[in-house]
């Protein structure tokens, strides 16, 4: 089992982690605007830069409403806006107008209503949230209600990207072309997730507060607006906030989940149609990850429960936790490993499954027991500026399309200087047992905190870590390796810097070939 | 329609135990509902506990037992009318004549009629569950002199008649609504818990259906009232109490009590009618697994590829590709049969077949697309060309501009297709003697692949690539022996969304009276154009008939997965190479449908989305069936450019279609 003694101690401070080269991280000191220039798709946010609203729709109601209007046209506004509570809730205030048995009896229902909800509330704490306190507990991102950039999406076949602002816009980055178009929709607010359909050029699925929205972004389109005709709402009753959504990799399906509703919602986008699977215990879904293989997706709970879904006649397996909920989840390219991670416990557990897609779910046998595979307890590293202490609760996992590195986000202690959020990154290895070793830690300017990390999904000289900064900036940290499958001798080794030299494949190519001619 | 479908084996051997399992349950189904509707209809908050035992003594009734006897054998009637009426096809009406033409088909008449006379059979049960002042159609009562006398309980009428009302008005719903479309999930569930996953939702619909039943049986009652309760009153020589006030007047309705006895009532009936049909489509739409070899000779029409070119049954056609869709998904080992060769010969038989009956699918339904793009396109002009072939053109479109496009342009494409899956069935086989020799394309890649392959795939001596780019040659190659065709096709009842009886005849008279026809009803038009009411029952309905062309694209849908899912597997699979073969007939159909559905996006009103509303059985999937395909399409062509990245290129194909995939490599479409 791997731990975080095992690690290289972490940079001093000033120090950048640039890429992994010969099995080791290099790092550079400060030059990261030499750098920015170089990567194109390296950008920065300036929080300042960002035209964010002031108040919210509900604190300037007041400001606008007239009040002197009719209880009629009151009763109505509060049904349309708060539903049945927000109606009774009327009735109640307005006591003077109505009479008195109504609003006596309203006042029952209300209280009522208010115990089995505050009952509920103490079964399960989260729906006492506001729904902006909900993404936040429950996003990938670290300290999701303030930071800048608040998702991130490598679209799964080209290079590029989209990113969720602050300010509830989404950008597109593309480096072949010069226009990003930027994404707004009336309904696109408190952005959770966002993330490209497979097998497709253009639909991205984005979580909001209300509803899925799902855009259509024509990439031969010289447009730096598209309208909001080019987005499909998508919205189920009792289905919000969406706090995670999942493509299937074959690209036909929707998974969303709402941490109030509990059951996940299976959307056929191009039909707009959905199917609820529902599941009651847990009290809702609040993270969703589908394998690579398409076969299981992962679907944790608010309590300390989730579940592993089976695609093929979409039924589940219940997996009770100890301590907490399960926080965050990733699995192997082939599907058949699921690493998690629980909150309020500083280990990576891992799971098996041996069952391929084409045998029949009844045969399939499930994993018996979770495995610890790394502990990630509080480490102290000694340097000449004082102790660093590194490790604790994972924020998020996220595993590179090739199964060989692993970026983990630990969340460390905002209160504490020496406690720092770090990427601590390891090596993975399947044969001939499934192992972490340390690579070491991720590190970004001075004062800047990673904050949302994520994969290419097609490096082509090994992998390819995006990280996305407090300060707004969001930066590309390749890992240059051989992957295991491709050669077997070079398994600990890694090819030159690319810019110097050729693919490693195209190496055995060339050399085949003159053995040919020879 | 019905010889052929009792002689098939598959109606035989499963459709019909899967409807009977079906209608089992819900008889199964039955006793719970009941005790949960004798329970509501008898509750009452001040006597909670003599609720309770009241209701336990009257389930133990004898009269509740017969009534429910009474019951099982509607939910019976019910099932048997869902066997007999289901569709796996949508009928699109495409005006509000053709609409009006469905509900007054004389099997949809009897359908209501039956429909009527359950509800009554139903309200009657529920007016003797309810009991108290429901009971009894015959009440004692004084008349107006003091004699005692059988007087009529108008409660019991009203009870029978909402019955009636709420069954009738459940069966024309049904045909506006298409609630006897039967649609495939994109997501397989188990039956319980997709069951149990439908069941709130047909509780809210029965409940909502019911409420609005019950108003519009109010409102009619209050008006129309007299006529029923006379006409009882005269033939079972009952009296009209004067004493009770009368039900159709304004205070006789403003009781609580009965609307509320009404209205759970009526939820009842409904809820245990959808409940059956929910069953019903649950059970019909369970996956069948087919055999992709047999294993006995005498078995092998039951075999995967020998089904998918039967047309007969679409229920069977449709399970046979949704069960191709998903072993090209989820099956490894039965992929490795689809790709094997025969034993002796050495034959890919079986992918042969498997992927010719999807071509045709997909050839079939691209050639509509352009037919019907046709149609539009020169709607209103081109009306008097010399030739016979172009006549026929100008006198279908015209005729369609006429009546406002009454049909879907689909019977007029069938007869053009002879190798299309549908021309097949209307034409009395697949080996039709009279369109076998007018085949248009022998040599396209879907007539015969072995022939092909040996020539090689060189797209440009197909003769329909060059017809979709020109569609002077599209229209009259295939043009030529269609007048002939058409009498033929024309004697047998089609089957199609546009079942409407069609004055079509006309159009294969001799030319000189079509001519004449044709001015007369020109003049007809216009004058007729004049007229509101008949401008509203003839005017199309906007996107219906984009719907109505898109009505069975569930198939295609499932023919594109299945090809893009077995051309992907047989990267690495296909150890003989079979799927080699087919590959540039197969990315050619792909791209030429895309063409076509490109086109056809273009059109007004093809992209507008259909309103929904979630409080009703009606299935909306096949109003966005055509979206749905579109998406589909796009990531098969994906699915296959991506696994093949760049050896695409050695694939041979026509320049217009090499540039169109070197935008799906490019990831720009």
């Amino acid at each position: 089992m791997c731990s975080l003694a095992l690690f290289p101690p972490p940079l001093p401070p000033g120090q950048t982690t640039m890429c992994e080269s010969n099995n080791e991280l290099l790092s550079g000191a400060n030059n990261s605007e030499a750098r920015q220039d170089s990567g194109p798709l390296s950008l920065h946010f300036p929080r300042e830069s960002l035209k964010l609203h002031s108040r919210t729709e509900s604190s300037s109601k007041a400001a606008f409403l007239d009040h002197s209007e009719t209880l009629w046209m009151r009763s109505a506004a509060a049904w349309r806006d708060g539903g049945f509570t927000g109606l009774l809730n009327e009735i109640t205030t307005s006591h003077a107008e109505v009479p008195k048995w109504l609003s006596v009896t309203s006042g029952c229902i209300l209280a009522l209503l208010r115990w089995v909800s505050s009952f509920h509330g103490s079964l399960y704490p989260h729906v006492t949230l506001s729904s902006e306190d909900m993404i936040a507990e429950f996003s990938q991102v670290l300290n999701w209600s303030d930071c800048v950039v608040r998702a991130f999406a490598w679209h799964p076949h080209t290079d590029k990207f989209a990113v969720a602002l602050l300010d509830d816009s989404i950008k597109i980055y593309n480096p072949k072309s010069a226009i990003t178009p930027t994404l707004k929709h009336r309904l696109q607010r408190n952005v959770a997730a966002v993330q490209w359909k497979p097998l497709c050029a253009s639909a991205l699925a984005v979580a909001c507060q209300n509803c899925l929205l799902v855009w259509n972004v024509d990439p031969c389109s010289l447009s730096t607006r598209p309208s909001s005709s080019c987005a499909q709402v998508l919205s189920h009753p009792g289905h919000s906030p969406v706090t995670s959504i999942a493509w299937s990799p074959s690209g036909s399906l929707l998974v969303s989940a709402s941490p109030l509703d509990t059951s996940m919602t299976v959307w056929d986008v191009a039909a707009e149609s959905c199917v609820p699977l529902q599941r009651v215990g847990g009290g809702g879904v609040t993270f969703l990850s589908w394998s690579p293989d398409g076969s299981h997706i992962l679907a944790s709970t608010p309590s300390a429960l989730f579940r592993v879904w089976e695609t093929r006649m979409w039924t589940c397996e219940r997996w009770p936790c100890i301590k907490g909920r399960c926080q965050s989840g990733c699995w192997s390219p082939d599907g058949s490993r699921l690493l998690f991670t629980v909150q309020g416990e500083m280990v990576i557990y891992a799971l098996t499954f041996s069952g391929s897609p084409g045998v029949p779910p009844g045969l399939v046998k499930g994993p018996q027991i979770a495995v610890v595979v790394a502990d990630l307890s509080e480490t102290t590293f000694n340097s000449p500026d004082g102790d660093i202490i590194v490790g604790g609760e994972i924020q998020s996992l996220s595993w590179d399309p090739r199964g060989e590195r692993l970026a983990v986000l630990l969340k460390g202690d905002p209160e504490a200087a020496n406690r720092p959020a770090i990427i601590a990154v390891f090596k993975t290895r399947a044969n001939p047992v499934f192992e972490l070793l340390p690579c070491g830690f991720v590190q970004g300017e001075l004062g800047a905190e990673p904050r949302l990390l994520q994969f290419h999904p097609n490096f082509q000289h090994g992998a390819l870590l995006t990280v996305c900064w407090s300060s707004g900036k969001i930066t590309h940290i390749p890992f240059y390796f051989l992957s295991s499958d491709v050669s077997q001798v070079g398994l600990s080794g890694s090819p030159p810097l690319p810019h110097l030299q050729e693919r490693p494949a195209d190496f055995s190519n060339q050399s085949l070939f003159t053995e040919l001619i020879s | 329609m019905f010889p052929s479908e009792t002689s098939c084996w598959f109606i035989r051997k499963v459709i019909w135990w899967r409807a009977a399992a079906s209608i089992a349950w819900s008889v199964l189904l039955l006793p719970p509902t009941t005790a949960v509707f004798v329970f509501l209809s008898k509750f009452s908050f001040l006597h909670p506990i003599q609720t309770i035992s009241e209701c336990l003594s009257l389930l133990m009734s004898s009269c509740l037992i017969f009534s429910f006897i009474l019951l099982g054998g509607v939910v019976i009637m019910v099932g048997f009318l869902n066997l007999e009426y289901y569709t796996v096809i949508p009928t699109i009406a495409c005006s509000k004549i053709a609409l009006l033409g469905q509900l007054l088909h004389p099997r949809q008449v009897v359908n209501s009629l039956a429909h009527c006379l359950m509800g009554v059979i139903v309200g009657w049960c529920c007016a003797v569950t309810v009991g108290n002042r429901y009971e009894t159609l015959g009440c004692p009562c004084k008349s107006s002199d003091g004699v005692p006398q059988m007087g009529l309980n108008e409660y019991h009428l009203v009870f029978l008649l909402a019955g009636a009302f709420v069954g009738f008005s459940h069966s024309l719903l049904g045909v506006i609504h298409n609630i006897n479309y039967v649609s495939f999930h994109a997501v397989q569930q188990y039956k319980y818990l997709h069951f149990k996953g439908s069941l709130p939702l047909v509780l809210k619909c029965s409940a909502i259906q019911a409420f609005y039943s019950i108003r519009n049986f109010t409102v009619a009652y209050f008006f129309l009232g007299y006529i029923p309760k006379t006409w009882i009153c005269k033939t079972l020589n009952l009296h009209l109490d004067s004493s009770v006030h009368r039900l159709d007047s304004i205070t006789g309705f403003v009781d609580l009590s009965l609307l509320y006895h009404l209205w759970i009532s009526a939820t009842f009936l409904l809820f245990t009618w959808y409940i059956t049909l929910l069953l019903f489509r649950i059970f019909v739409t369970e996956v069948y697994s087919f055999p992709v070899q047999p294993t006995f000779t005498e078995d092998s029409y039951q075999c995967l590829p020998r089904v998918l070119i039967d047309q007969q049954p679409m229920i069977l056609k449709f399970l046979a590709l949704q069960d191709l869709a998903l072993l090209s998904k989820h099956s490894p080992s039965r992929r490795g049969e689809v790709f094997s060769l025969s034993q002796p010969g050495g034959h890919a038989h079986n992918w042969n077949t498997v992927s010719r009956a999807c071509l045709t699918l997909l050839a079939d339904l691209t050639q509509r697309l352009v037919a019907y793009h046709e149609t539009v396109a020169t709607n209103g002009r081109a009306k008097s060309l010399s030739s016979g072939s172009e006549r026929k053109i100008s006198s279908d479109t015209s005729f369609t501009s006429g009546t406002e496009d009454l049909f879907s342009p689909r019977p007029t494409f069938l007869t053009k297709t002879p190798t299309s899956v549908f021309a097949r069935s209307f034409a009395g086989g697949p080996h039709s003697p009279l369109t076998a020799p007018f085949t248009p394309d022998l040599d396209s890649p879907f007539s015969s692949p072995t022939l092909r392959r040996l020539t090689g795939p060189v797209d440009q001596c197909s003769p329909w690539h060059g017809s979709v780019q020109s569609p002077h040659i599209m229209r009259r190659v295939p043009k030529l022996w269609s007048t002939s065709a058409e009498s033929q096709v024309s004697s047998s009842p089609p089957r199609s969304p546009a079942s409407v009886p069609s004055p079509k005849q006309e159009s294969t008279k001799p030319s000189f009276l079509a001519q004449f026809l044709q001015n007369r009803k020109e003049q007809v038009k216009n004058f007729m154009a004049k007229r509101v009411l008949i401008m509203y029952l003839f005017n199309k309905l906007p996107e219906a008939s984009s719907q109505a062309l898109f009505a069975d694209s569930q198939a295609h849908i499932w023919a594109l997965e299945a090809l893009s899912y077995l051309v992907q597997a047989s990267f690495t699979e296909d150890q003989f190479g079979v799927v080699q073969t087919t590959l540039p007939s197969i990315l050619s159909s792909m791209l030429h449908l895309q063409e076509a559905v490109d086109r056809h996006f273009k059109l007004p009103h093809a992209s507008s989305k259909p309103v929904r509303s979630a409080n009703s059985m009606e299935d909306f999937t096949y109003k966005t069936l055509r979206f749905a395909l579109r998406a589909t399409l796009k990531t098969a062509i994906y699915r296959i450019t991506t696994t093949f990245g760049s050896h695409l290129n050695a694939v041979q194909m026509s320049a217009e279609h090499r540039k169109r995939l070197q935008q799906f490599l490019e990831f720009k479409e």
